[in-house]
């Protein structure tokens, strides 16, 4: 399967960086607007909800890029980077804002992350992408090689435990929770789909 | 009967109407000849940037709500209660009551004392509000329904009114949303059924045409547009307890040292005060520390 050309030509025009500035753009005019009173009557809530969701969503479109490729044959692995960094930088400012806006205190995020079993979670998840993040240059994926494929397989359980954290302080609500899930299920397992291997010819004659 | 509380918060603490109105005003009036940008001149942008001890402003107040019957997210209640039908209220007041039956608003409330009070909200959430409510006693309604002896709990519930409410049937709730109190509770004079904010009557979001407030308690407990009061023996179940007993207790009182498995309840954000209002302790009781007798001899790690 193909995708139409003008498509793949249009995906292949796009710069890479606009990815990253568009991230900027995102987390700027979201911070730009709590500050100037237009997230509503809790802005820090609000800028953490966003934040969080936004980093989620940004993960799952990286958990996206390999089975579009496969099963569609559009090919957009040379954004995975910029997609998993930002997802990386939001998640940054996500932590940044729960510790400096809301918590304002290290003892107080202490005492969050050891007793709260949903931040505890989200901690881990975010402490596991550091590596991921520090390792993400073509200098370590030439030094890693194999190994960096592997490392950074640890993305499916950091974004099951992105969902895990976010799942856990949602209250009332059951089907965007169970939406997230579905999704993200389907994109792992479509790394399970077996390959089809090339006929083997049997009768060739000589 | 009524007058049996004094506010700790007065009216020094709550901004005058008449200024913030004139705010607004002096805004509107900015961009209609362009000198704001239209951008800032929301109801937030609006709202004076005030210290933590101030009431929050009636645009705050009606714009982010829980009311969960409209949806599950703080604007949803402005955006969707509006179609809510308070018209000809009325309330079924049954158990075991002297004076049973199906009463107007002015039957059950009419003629007792709107008092202001102005109280503190603390949700489980662990965000606060200030709150200046116009509202009578309950336990002055519960004397002309007449409580009868054996009465031990006062059971309310919510309208439910599927064709107005879009988040109605969603799944995981259960509605009708329930609510109780232990008599003695119901009886203290903090609590009240309030039918106005800032002397105008309530938005529908927050609860209007009735609804219950329990200062010292989280505020899930303070439940809204009642439409249903019984007298009780025995505990009945109430919304959230159902849902997850494990999170939400019966009592629900206001108490820093019980952790929500959630939320640190030993503070609180309040909302209102911008992106760096922060965040300051959470008080027993919710400061509210005369309802302590109510509990003497009560572990209230377990009756959470």
């Amino acid at each position: 399967m193909q995708p139409p050309r003008w498509l793949q030509d249009a995906v292949r025009r796009v710069p890479v960086w606009l990815i990253y500035l568009g991230t900027a753009l995102w987390l700027g005019g979201l911070f730009a607007m709590a500050l100037f009173g237009r997230l509503g009557v809790d802005p820090v809530a609000e800028l953490i909800a966003q934040y969080g969701k936004g980093a989620l969503n940004m993960l799952i479109a990286g958990l996206a890029i390999t089975p579009l490729r496969r099963f569609t044959g559009l090919n957009l692995l040379r954004f995975r980077r910029a997609v998993g960094l930002s997802a990386f930088f939001i998640l940054c400012a996500h932590l940044a804002v729960f510790a400096v806006l809301d918590l304002q205190s290290l003892s107080r995020l202490g005492v969050e992350i050891a007793e709260r079993p949903f931040i505890t979670i989200g901690m881990l998840g975010f402490v596991l992408l550091i590596p991921l993040a520090l390792t993400s240059t073509d200098r370590a994926i030439r030094k890693m090689g194999r190994n960096w494929t592997k490392l950074h397989r640890l993305t499916y359980v950091v974004i099951l435990l992105g969902w895990l954290h976010y799942e856990w302080q949602v209250r009332g609500e059951v089907v965007e929770p169970l939406t997230y899930l579905t999704i993200i299920l389907i994109l792992l397992g479509l790394r399970f789909v077996p390959r089809k291997r090339a006929p083997l010819h049997k009768n060739v004659s000589l | 009967m009524a007058h049996r509380w004094t506010n700790d918060l007065t009216r020094a603490d709550v901004t005058p109407k008449s200024i913030f109105a004139n705010r607004r005003q002096v805004l509107a009036a900015m961009a209609a000849t362009g000198f704001a940008a239209p951008a800032f001149t929301g109801p937030a942008f609006a709202a004076p940037v005030f210290a933590r001890d101030e009431a929050n402003t009636l645009d705050q107040i009606r714009s982010y709500n829980n009311f969960y019957e409209f949806g599950f997210q703080k604007e949803d209640p402005a955006r969707n209660a509006g179609q809510m039908v308070t018209d000809n209220w009325q309330i079924e007041v049954s158990g075991l009551v002297d004076n049973p039956g199906t009463y107007t608003l002015d039957e059950l409330i009419g003629g007792l004392t709107v008092e202001e009070r102005i109280y503190r909200l603390r949700c489980v959430e662990a965000w606060s509000m200030i709150i200046p409510w116009n509202g009578i006693e309950l336990a002055d309604v519960l004397a002309r329904i007449g409580v009868q002896d054996g009465a031990r709990y006062v059971a309310f519930e919510t309208t439910l009114q599927p064709d107005n409410m879009p988040n109605a049937g969603a799944y995981g709730m259960d509605f009708p949303y329930v609510e109780a109190l232990r008599l003695d509770e119901a009886l203290h004079p903090l609590t009240i059924l309030a039918t106005g904010i800032y002397d105008e009557p309530l938005a529908n979001q927050n609860g209007a045409p009735i609804r219950l407030v329990v200062p010292w308690k989280y505020g899930f407990k303070s439940i809204k547009s009642i439409i249903r009061i019984s007298l009780l023996a025995e505990q009945p179940p109430t919304t959230w307890q159902r849902i997850d007993s494990h999170e939400y207790g019966f009592y629900a009182n206001v108490n820093p040292t019980v952790n929500h498995p959630r939320w640190s309840q030993a503070s609180e954000r309040p909302v209102g005060a911008g992106l760096f209002g922060g965040r300051r302790d959470t008080l027993m009781f919710n400061g509210y520390d005369e309802v302590a007798p109510l509990y003497a001899g009560m572990d209230l790690r377990v009756d959470y």
